[in-house]
């Protein structure tokens, strides 16, 4: 049948099959130059195939150099709201209720007035107390060392939020209309928090939405990448500048590392 | 030992029907509160990301710490054999296993995704204290009802005293997870200590048997069967008792924290500059809660009953009250991820949470309330829970 369709349209028009040929050509490069760098990335970073768990070999983590944090720029949480789909919290009608995956977090010293910024989010600790308390399991760890919720088993029973002590997480409060993005699920009643861009990592981006803002903006305030490669830019980093972790004494092993706090 | 016979309320009253009525209509206006909260979420409560678990959790964690503590007169009949607690023991079971309804329903109505209930029975970490509990409340469901069979089954009986003891160090170990469900938890200032699981367990005999002692006199004085004060003043001084011993937990957790300099402002906050918290603390866990049913229960006060009633609802409010400052209280004190410095966000770090609850969740936790007593109230009409008389003469014949 749809043999026959082709041979009529072609009987009408012809001189159709020529320009066929040319748009199926000029669609394969079009499509050619669109998927190449993205071929070419997966083979530089090693994205993860989707039939292939996330390998322990690999523990991505997070640099944040506080000195370099710009006072009033909001670029990471921006790039943030936009890769993931979250609202801003300045756009929401409930903003203590409103999901911040990362915020901009500013702190004085009350007795030198010394100020420093920085972003806050999911430190992606090796010993998560988000994963510790959560009945169903739907907090976890993932191989590679991002913390996660399985969508399909939280129960909203905000348990982690209790016991997370970076106040990371957030309960979706109301039902989200379209601000979804197809490759980040989210939903009411469910909690969630920064992924490290998990479908980015997964894609082979080898990197964040934050990152790549602050380092648009100027500022290369942020590296990500693996703490287990010692030839990657983010070991090499802290190898170099002395580095902290929020709340060390918890002893979690957090993957964000700050400097100059 | 004189024999003493159970038998089941009447029931047919005006008075019980409407009871049975207005205790429904709560049990009505609890769901749809759920309905209500479950289509919106929970936007429309005052819960928000800093204030987790609100005026819900109050509610329900009172009522699971109740209800262990209400099986405590039972559990003192069977396992340390004080046959005066025999006759009283079929009533504590039933209202222990109506408070632990209640509470668990308020819980897990709550939740983010309470259609996914199942999913909390079907996948397990067993790290997590939640899941232990889940375990715990099933556990005590199960136990508490083998063990008002024995008691109502005189085929089972030989059994009631091993129903029994098994009961009681289950109740014991599941109160102790409840208060690791707070204890366990390492970010807040006010949690993260093993002092909360003893707390819980001494707070449960007092809540415990002030709620079963109401009940019990209003189950009495409704259906027109003789109460004596040889139960009564027995009870009321047990309950003395469990309140001083609660208070003593209290000024011990707050003296500790008081002596560590790194605490000093987050008692600030509770016990001097947080308004709201710092009132319910005060006038209601501690004025309400303890000193006033203190100064009743242990002075000639409580030679009238409804001085004795007043102490039992006073304990009560206090004891929510005491809920309140510790779930809210400790949600309402910011996290300190960096000592020593003033922090500020846009996600409120470093302010103080305030949190008004809503009507949704106020009817919420009264529902899970006003099914602990629907169930009660039917119960005490099917089963044969009640002994007929329990005047003096009846109960001084036990103890022979």
């Amino acid at each position: 049948m749809n043999t026959m369709k082709q041979k009529s349209s072609e009987n009408a028009q012809p001189a159709s099959a020529e320009r066929r040929r040319f748009m199926s050509v000029a669609g394969a490069t079009a499509a050619g130059l669109a998927i190449a760098p993205g071929v070419m990335l997966v083979e530089v970073a090693h994205g993860r195939p989707e039939d292939q768990p996330a390998s322990s070999a690999v523990r991505w983590g997070m640099l944040v150099d506080s000195t370099k944090c710009a006072t009033g720029c909001n670029e990471c949480v921006s790039a943030c709201s936009t890769e993931n789909g979250w609202t801003p919290v300045a756009e929401s009608k409930h903003p203590k209720q409103a999901p911040q995956w990362i915020r901009k977090l500013e702190l004085q010293d009350p007795l030198t007035h010394h100020e420093t910024n920085l972003p806050m989010m999911c430190q992606h600790c090796a010993e998560p107390p988000c994963v510790d308390v959560c009945p169903t399991g739907a907090s976890f760890k993932r191989a590679d060392g991002i913390v996660l919720v399985n969508r399909h088993t939280c129960i909203g029973c905000r348990y982690c939020m209790m016991a997370c002590p970076y106040k990371a997480r957030s309960l979706v409060h109301e039902n989200l209309h379209d601000t979804q993005k197809p490759d980040v699920p989210r939903g009411i009643g469910c909690v969630e928090s920064c992924t490290f861009c998990v479908q980015k990592v997964d894609r082979g981006d080898g990197t964040t939405a934050c990152v790549e803002a602050c380092t648009a903006a100027g500022h290369n305030a942020l590296v990500f990448g693996d703490l287990n490669d010692p030839e990657s830019e983010i070991s090499k980093k802290l190898r170099e500048i002395p580095t902290k972790e929020v709340r060390a004494d918890l002893n979690l092993n957090l993957g964000v590392r700050y400097h100059g706090i | 030992m004189a024999s003493i016979t159970f038998r089941e309320v009447e029931g047919s009253s005006l008075k019980y029907w409407l009871l049975f009525g207005g205790l429904a209509l709560f049990v009505l206006f609890g769901a749809l509160s759920w309905n209500y909260m479950h289509h919106h979420g929970h936007v429309v409560t005052g819960m928000d990301n800093q204030v987790v678990w609100g005026l819900p959790h109050v509610f329900a964690v009172f009522l699971i710490v109740a209800a262990s503590g209400a099986l405590n007169v039972a559990s003192i009949a069977s396992v340390f054999n004080k046959p005066m607690y025999k006759p009283l023991a079929p009533l504590s079971a039933i209202l222990a296993l109506a408070l632990m309804l209640g509470g668990l329903l308020v819980l897990v109505l709550d939740l983010g995704r309470s259609d996914r209930l199942i999913v909390a029975m079907t996948h397990f970490n067993f790290k997590s204290m939640f899941t232990w509990n889940v375990f715990l409340y099933s556990g005590f469901f199960g136990l508490v009802g083998v063990y008002l069979w024995t008691m109502l089954d005189r085929s089972v009986k030989s059994y009631s005293k091993a129903a029994g003891t098994a009961a009681f160090i289950w109740r014991l170990v599941l109160t102790t997870g409840t208060g690791s469900l707070f204890g366990f938890l390492i970010a807040r200032t006010l949690y993260g200590t093993s002092m909360l699981a003893p707390m819980f367990i001494i707070l449960s005999f007092a809540y415990g048997l002030a709620v079963y002692l109401m009940v019990l006199t209003a189950a009495y004085a409704w259906s027109g069967r003789p109460l004596g004060d040889a139960v009564m003043t027995r009870l009321k001084n047990l309950l003395a008792v469990f309140v001083a011993a609660a208070l003593y937990f209290v000024v011990v957790y707050h003296m500790t924290n008081l002596y560590f300099t790194k605490d000093h402002a987050v008692e600030a906050f509770i016990l001097r500059d947080g308004g709201t918290i710092t009132s319910l603390f005060w006038i209601g866990q501690i004025l309400i809660g303890c000193v006033a049913p203190l100064v009743i229960l242990l002075t000639g006060l409580s030679k009238s009953r409804s001085w004795i009633m007043l102490a039992c609802l006073m304990i009560v409010l206090g004891g929510i009250a005491q809920m309140y400052v510790t779930i809210i209280g400790a949600q309402a004190w910011p996290l300190d991820m960096f000592p020593g410095l003033k922090e500020s966000s846009s996600f409120f770090d470093g302010q103080i949470h305030h949190y008004v609850p809503s009507t949704p969740e106020i009817f919420l936790g009264l529902g899970g309330v006003a099914i602990a007593l629907l169930v009660t109230t039917f119960a005490v009409k099917v089963l044969r829970l009640l002994p007929e008389s329990l005047d003096d003469a009846t109960v001084a014949k036990l103890e022979h």
